[in-house]
């Protein structure tokens, strides 16, 4: 036998010539990726002809960094979290966790400081550093508040793991009051209070919940049944525009719509339903793309409807169930009724908790569904669909049932998403969102409800604070727009969840059916989406 | 008659380039049963590779004969975009092998997010128009064939005749055939399962290279997006002819060719994506595993 690898090699190497080698390798490998991307930019001049912009700077920059990570990787990285597995010898204990050493009371204490010192002198920050300094001292102050809140949670873990669910619920009850009184204290005024609440309420609030309740409806196609739906944007738009055109043609309420939006999504789910029952996982995946992409396409060709790419606008805003009125010139506006000061700031408050009782509708029903024949059956299908068959399911109605109650849900956001935005184009309903979809899905454990709505939170909250980071402007200068990276970070950071809990936040399988007790199954002894 | 022939011609080239792409689709699935969801944006990676190396050409050089600018262009492109794609099985997909069947999917889409966008910031959002490169037009009996076209057709041709005897005649191929039918068998024969699944990768994305070269000599002009809409036309070809099988790869990314060149002569441009998508949902209805696919055989 030949040996082909020079055995004395690996067995001289310390890990720092281990290191020093991965690290030429990833640096070659880095300077080869990106010569031409990074190190050349292609620009138009004057006369509009391409030209080349030279960066060899940045290159040096991007190259250097890869070789530094990838040397402090494997040199101090990798020794480390094979030691958290590893028993002290001397006092037969698992080391300290991470997590123990991160959060420590010292820290805390330090870290409310921070927060309480910083608060305090919020408003001569600016005099007192200089514009420069004061970016970084808000985002200090914003990671220590971070910190703080996460030690907060870390030492609650049991009592917050025991009661999640109410507790969730409860934060997410208590949200938009939690905002609008803090931001009242720190700004001095109600008004300001209700100004301020605007961007938290809107952008992260009902942005994520929306994310939540259509991660929920796909999760029941996806999750449950094991059908791999990359088209579920698809029922979305039905909604959306079915919102749309019935509420400013016939001038039809939101509260008669929102189930006609539902409805009609279950139609169409039924129809994507029929021809692909014969189907199996990826041909599966392939025509539900291709049903998403057929949606959109006709959305944008069919300009008599749809009005084409430009979309819809002027949708009407829901009223608060026909009693009062979210628009300033009506006679029965919500400020006028209430005699308090206008604000637009109700109307998001008002979207804000429809949208957290619709999550809560759906969550409700897929937990109701779960105990049912149905739900049952759905995930009997999951886990092998010939078992299934030999016990008598008729798996049509089964998978019928999945697709048009998952297409509902998404049905219902999707009347919610038109009523919010007051205007739909097919730009919102490209098939990056079903990936989003179904990444959060996946992310989060398919099938666990509270795993997707960490997901959600984390992904869609995780990418909207990249707004928030106008500080890295002072450090790469006034061009710099983190915004720009926005989808560059999350689809590395989809690779990298991925590859750090491959089964998703919550892996494990609680079994709705048992015969004593319900026991946890670890979820690499179950499958799905072999549709 | 001329009219259709004009067209058959016009579908037969898109088609060349759906069908290149293809074969990286439906040789991954074959050999490791994903869909590689980055494959689209591979090929627009290798178009803006052969965009710039265009450039530096230009600006280095007066004037460089054509068909030496596109030779540098393509083996350049091939070279790199393979290393993207080698670097990517590597970090994204290798780590995931034996988890269960969605994770390597969710890390694809992840990439392909992640490529594009990478593509936008480093290179700005803009469509990067070139000057064209080949303009010459046959006229033969009222049908005109544009030199573009030739191009595209022998290249293609050309490299299928390779890539034919890359897989069927050389111990790679062998490796590889083994690899799709039985990878632990394949691995107890002594074949070194992770080589030929990353020269897999590699094979794919040099294909995909020239598709993209080809693509921006074609329309001259590029932008970051225009990896998606190429990739799920060559997927659907890759599913239309059954995934797995290479001549199905070519017939499927033929006949999408031919669909959207003759939707858009006859009926209209605007839904000929629409027809596209819908033959596929048709034929899948009848042949459930494509036109040249293998049933799948299911054991209890």
């Amino acid at each position: 036998m030949a040996v082909t690898t020079s055995p004395e090699r690996d067995i001289v190497a310390t890990p720092m010539q281990r290191a020093t080698r991965e690290a030429l390798y990833a640096g070659a490998i880095a300077l080869g990726l990106f010569v031409l991307f990074i190190g050349l930019r292609t620009d138009q001049n004057i006369s509009n002809e391409l030209i080349l912009v030279q960066r060899w700077w940045l290159l040096a920059v991007v190259v250097v960094l890869t070789m530094a990570g990838r040397f402090l990787y494997v040199a101090y990285g990798q020794p480390f979290l094979a030691n958290q597995k590893i028993v002290d010898v001397a006092t037969g204990l698992l080391p300290e966790s991470m997590a123990a050493r991160f959060f420590r009371l010292p820290y805390f204490i330090a870290a409310i400081v921070t927060v309480a010192v910083l608060v305090f002198l919020a408003g001569s920050l600016d005099g007192l550093l200089g514009p420069g300094l004061a970016g970084y001292a808000r985002f200090l102050r914003a990671l220590a508040i971070i910190y703080a809140l996460a030690s907060v949670m870390f030492y609650f873990r049991t009592f917050i793991h025991a009661h999640f669910s109410a507790l969730g619920i409860t934060a997410l009850a208590l949200y938009p009051i939690i905002v609008v009184l803090v931001l009242a204290l720190y700004g001095g005024s109600v008004a300001a209070g209700f100004q301020g609440s605007l961007k938290w309420v809107d952008n992260y609030g009902i942005q994520i919940l929306i994310y939540v309740m259509l991660a929920w409806g796909l999760n029941i196609v996806v999750g449950l049944a094991g059908l791999l739906d990359l088209g579920y944007v698809a029922f979305y738009a039905v909604g959306a525009y079915a919102y749309a055109l019935l509420g400013t043609q016939y001038g039809l309420s939101f509260w008669i719509l929102l189930p006609a939006a539902g409805a009609m999504a279950a139609f169409w789910g039924v129809l994507l339903g029929f021809p692909v029952l014969r189907l199996r996982g990826d041909y599966l995946a392939i025509v539900t793309l291709a049903f998403g992409e057929i949606i959109r396409l006709v959305l944008i060709n069919w300009r008599e409807v749809t009005n084409g790419s430009a979309g819809i606008s002027g949708i009407p805003k829901v009223t608060f169930f026909g009693l009062m009125t979210f628009n300033v010139s009506d006679p029965n506006y919500v400020a006028k009724v209430l005699d308090i000061a206008t604000s637009s700031a109700y109307y998001k408050i008002f979207l804000y908790y429809l949208i957290l009782g619709l999550c809560l509708l759906t969550a409700f029903v897929t937990i109701r569904l779960r105990r049912m024949p149905v739900g049952r059956a759905w995930e009997a299908l999951r886990e092998d669909e010939i078992a299934c068959r030999s016990l008598g399911i008729n798996t049509t109605t089964t998978k019928l049932t999945a697709f048009a109650t998952g297409a509902m849900f998404g049905g219902f956001a999707g009347s919610f998403f038109a009523a919010r935005q007051g205007f739909v184009s097919p730009e919102s309903f490209i098939f990056l969102e079903s990936a989003i979809i179904l990444a959060i899905v996946v992310l989060g454990g398919m099938g666990s409800l509270v795993g997707i709505a960490v997901a959600a939170m984390v992904m869609i909250g995780g990418t909207e604070v990249l707004r928030e980071l106008d500080f890295l402007k002072q450090v790469f200068g006034p061009d710099f727009t983190p915004e720009l990276y926005r989808m560059l970070l999350f689809g590395m950071a989809m690779v990298i969840v991925m590859l750090w809990k491959p089964r998703g936040f919550v892996g494990s399988r609680e079994p709705t059916a048992f015969l004593k007790e319900s026991r946890a199954v670890s979820g690499s002894f179950t499958k799905e989406g072999h549709g | 008659m001329q009219y259709f022939v004009q067209q058959l011609i016009n579908g037969l080239t898109l088609g060349s380039i759906y069908g290149l792409i293809a074969i990286g689709y439906t040789m991954v699935y074959g050999i490791i049963g994903m869909i590689n969801f980055a494959h689209g944006d591979i090929f627009m990676v290798g178009a803006f590779t052969a965009l710039i190396v265009f450039l530096i050409l230009g600006a280095l050089f007066y004037s460089v004969p054509v068909v030496i600018a596109l030779l540098v262009m393509m083996i350049v492109a091939m070279l790199l975009t393979s290393l993207y794609n080698w670097t990517i099985e590597k970090v994204a997909y290798r780590p995931l092998r034996g988890s269960f069947r969605l994770a390597p999917l969710i890390t694809a889409i992840g990439m392909s997010i992640a490529l594009s966008n990478f593509v936008q910031v480093t290179q700005g959002p803009r469509n990067k128009p070139i000057p064209p490169m080949v303009s010459k037009v046959y006229n033969i009996e009222g049908v005109s064939v544009s030199l573009k076209q030739i191009v595209i057709v022998i290249v293609t041709a050309l490299l299928l005749a390779l890539f034919w005897y890359l897989v069927n005649k050389t111990s790679l191929g062998r490796a590889q055939r083994a690899c799709e039918q039985d990878r632990k068998m394949a691995a107890l024969l002594g074949i070194d399962v992770d080589r030929t699944i990353s020269i897999t990768f590699v094979m794919g994305a040099a294909l995909a290279a020239v598709a993209g070269t080809l693509f921006l000599m074609y329309y001259g002009v590029i932008a970051f997006s225009d990896g998606f809409t190429p990739g799920v036309k060559a997927f659907t070809a890759a599913v239309l002819g059954g995934i797995g099988s290479l001549p199905g790869a070519v017939l499927g990314g033929l006949m999408i060719g031919f669909i959207e060149s003759m939707w858009s002569a006859y009926f209209s441009i605007d839904y000929k994506d629409v027809a596209a998508f819908s033959i596929l949902a048709i034929v899948l209805i009848f042949l459930p595993s494509g036109i040249l696919g293998r049933p799948e055989v299911e054991k209890v």
